[in-house]
């Protein structure tokens, strides 16, 4: 499964990310962060394509982003 | 086990330091762009910034390299004094926002790069004084309401915003000058190959990289309504470009070069 | 080895020594009185191996003395009276960021556009007004060719030593007069520069930097420059007591170009009976005003002589605080007092005086 690693208390819930992600897998969550802001959070992971879009668009740059990669078995 | 890919790390060239700007301000963004470069050149030890006055004035808090923070508008002179005294292997960039560059550092600009001083300079334009409060910029648009031109900017009366690649265009040196965004993740990708092709020339040359950037507090809009605003006001005027690479330059320029000396110097002998 | 005696103008013999002091980057703007500097400096850099390079502005070439200070490099440059209030910032920049850079004052007549002709008219510039905000730095004023180039030295020792710039004052006589010199034979000290943003990461990371946004943060960063500025005040204060030996009840105070036409003034003096002594303050500041307050009390009464209004005066004054009588003869706009005039006026002083 693809992670998006997601740094809360850099958050500033300006929903950049909401916007670009092509699956609108992203949302403001309703607990609150250190600096007093409703951070992004994912939602239904499993359909995150590792695009990264999110994490282009992120000013904070509190997004990471991970593909997992099958391993073929090779002959 | 699976393996995993990586598709976006935070980059080492940042400190852990969270940056103040205001919530999908873009500097953020800019800043990231650069770290990255950083990391994929190898170069952090290899560079010295040069920090301006606005927003971005506590830039060296953000990078994991050194820097040096300059007065208002001073960063190119700044830099030009790192440039011919350091080593020459070392990069230097210095970052400026439009009231710090296009206004009250008009001469430090023009002059750096007519001497093709060997540094990146990265030009945030967002038509604004964000620090200050909103006011009116060298680059606001004609109508563009701020807290100076509180009836939209009367060009009768201040005139028509600078276009700074354009005007940095008509000198023979610079070797690379180009405009990009920040508006949306297609230009994010594209602005930094340019922000790599300015750092990568660097060592040639003066290299300027314009960033069309927002400033959703002062222009009192949210964040994702000033990327559109962006998008629809600032890009007709301010046109996303590559004006100057090695080997291209226009016939303004093409004019005065190369290598254009008076014919003989004015002693008899 | 012997060393070599050169007749030099005094403009040129202060690029040479600062060269020979180890400087190797100059950056400056032409300006009358003073275009010999950068002009000599163009021809000379290169040959050893330095670096001259024209500014766009006053303003230019005081930020680009900043970022080259902050390389850790000895870095100076030269300009007049306006093009020196246009690199009051940069000063103030410099000194809350800690650089070692040193600037020469060749300072012309004002206010204004004034005139290119000779003046001190920048003393209370110098001394107290380059720069906003609480700081200080040591000025120095030489009388001769040879104490200018003495003193390039000095200029960027002190200014590594404590980290703060250095100004060198002068006048368009100084810089206009031909003298023998003989340069030092030493070789440039060198300075700890590990301070310098070369190239680092992480922990060893180096910020060149004024901005403290912390009201107490920047309270404790100037409260530091200020034990360096008492530290300089304690250390670095220099003057010459001339015919001073026996007491005369006259102390002529002067400094610069005025010192050296009041010694001239006081032979005469002497040969006609009249008792007077000169007190020349060699760092404009800090005042030297432990020497000064030392012959308070032996003193019956002081003449301050600058090419200005009265400037030096407030320092003397303050020394002084009303125990003896202070007066003043200056000419300004750039007229050169005459040693007549100033025989004239200690004649006429001396017979206020009484027995």
């Amino acid at each position: 499964m693809n992670r998006v690693v997601i740094d809360k208390d850099r958050c500033k819930a300006c929903k950049l990310c909401i916007n670009v992600c092509q699956r609108k897998l992203l949302e403001l969550a309703d607990e609150l962060n250190a600096k007093g802001y409703h951070p992004i959070a994912i939602h239904a992971v499993e359909k995150c394509t590792a695009c990264g879009l999110c994490a282009i668009m992120c000013p904070e740059a509190s997004i990471e982003v991970f593909k997992e990669i099958k391993v073929k078995k090779t002959a | 086990m699976a393996e995993e890919q990586v598709i976006f790390k935070r980059p080492a060239a940042l400190t852990e330091k969270y940056f103040h700007y205001c919530p999908g301000c873009t500097h953020g963004i800019a800043h990231r762009l650069i770290a990255e470069i950083v990391d994929e050149m190898g170069i952090q030890e290899k560079i010295v910034g040069v920090s301006p006055v606005g927003c971005s004035v506590l830039a060296y808090n953000y990078f994991d390299f050194d820097f040096q923070e300059a007065a208002h508008g001073r960063a190119p002179a700044v830099a030009t004094g790192m440039r011919r005294t350091l080593p020459e292997d070392r990069y230097i960039f210095t970052y400026q926002g439009d009231g710090d560059l296009a206004s009250i550092g008009m001469a430090e600009i023009v002059h750096a790069a007519n001497r093709g001083e060997k540094i990146t300079v990265v030009f945030i334009n967002n038509a604004i004084y964000g620090m200050t409060g909103g006011q009116m910029a060298p680059t606001t648009l004609p109508g563009m309401r701020t807290t100076t031109s509180p009836y939209g900017r009367d060009t009768t009366l201040c005139g028509h915003p600078i276009r700074m690649c354009e005007l940095l265009n008509t000198l023979v040196e610079p070797r690379f000058i180009a405009r990009g965004s920040l508006s949306q993740a297609k230009h994010i990708i594209k602005a930094k190959k340019l922000l790599r092709q300015a750092f990568e020339l660097q060592h040639e040359g003066f290299t300027f990289v314009e960033l069309l950037s927002t400033c959703p507090t002062g222009w009192g809009l949210t964040p994702e309504n000033s990327l559109l605003w962006l998008e629809r006001n600032m890009m007709p005027f301010f046109p996303l470009q590559v004006f100057r690479e090695p080997g291209t330059m226009p016939e303004t320029a093409k004019k005065y070069a190369p290598d254009l000396k008076v014919k003989d110097d004015k002693k008899e002998s | 080895m012997a060393q070599e005696r050169l007749l030099m103008k005094g403009t040129e013999a202060i690029a040479e020594a600062a060269i020979r002091a180890g400087c190797n980057f100059f950056f400056g703007y032409p300006i009358t009185p003073q275009n010999e500097i950068p002009e000599y400096m163009s021809r000379r850099m290169p040959q050893v191996g330095g670096l001259y390079l024209q500014a766009e502005s006053e303003v230019s070439a005081i930020n680009m003395l900043y970022g080259a200070g902050g390389s850790g490099v000895r870095v100076m440059t030269s300009s007049s009276s306006p093009g020196v209030a246009l690199m009051s910032e940069g000063f103030s920049y410099i000194i809350g960021s800690e650089l070692p850079v040193v600037v020469v004052n060749i300072m012309r007549g004002g206010p204004g556009l004034g005139d290119i002709a000779p003046s001190q008219g920048d003393y209370a510039q110098m001394t107290k007004g380059f720069g906003h905000g609480d700081k200080h730095a040591i000025v120095l004023a030489p009388s001769t060719v040879q104490e200018a180039v003495d003193m390039m030295a000095l200029a960027f020792d002190l200014a590594d030593e404590y980290r703060n710039p250095v100004v060198l004052i002068g006048d368009g006589l100084i810089g206009q007069m031909m003298e023998p010199v003989v340069f030092p034979a030493t070789a440039p000290k060198q300075f700890d520069k590990s301070w310098a943003a070369t190239g680092h990461k992480g922990k060893d990371r180096k910020i060149i930097h004024s901005l403290y946004l912390e009201p107490e943060e920047l309270e404790r960063h100037v409260l530091k420059l200020f034990r360096k500025f008492d530290a300089m005040e304690a250390k670095e204060q220099r003057h010459e007591m001339f015919m001073a030996d026996d007491d005369p009840p006259i102390m002529i105070c002067a400094y610069g170009t005025t010192a050296r036409i009041a010694k001239t003034a006081m032979r005469e003096l002497r040969k006609k009976g009249i008792k007077v002594g000169l007190f020349r303050p060699i760092t404009a500041w800090p005042f030297p005003n432990v020497a000064l307050e030392a012959i308070v009390d032996k003193t019956r009464s002081f003449l301050c002589i600058e090419m200005n209004m009265g400037q030096m005066i407030d320092d003397v004054r303050m020394v002084v605080r009303g125990r003896r009588p202070v007066s003043f003869y200056g000419r300004t706009g750039g007229v050169v007092p005459t040693v007549e005039e100033i025989v004239k006026k200690v004649i006429e002083h001396n017979a206020t005086l009484g027995a």
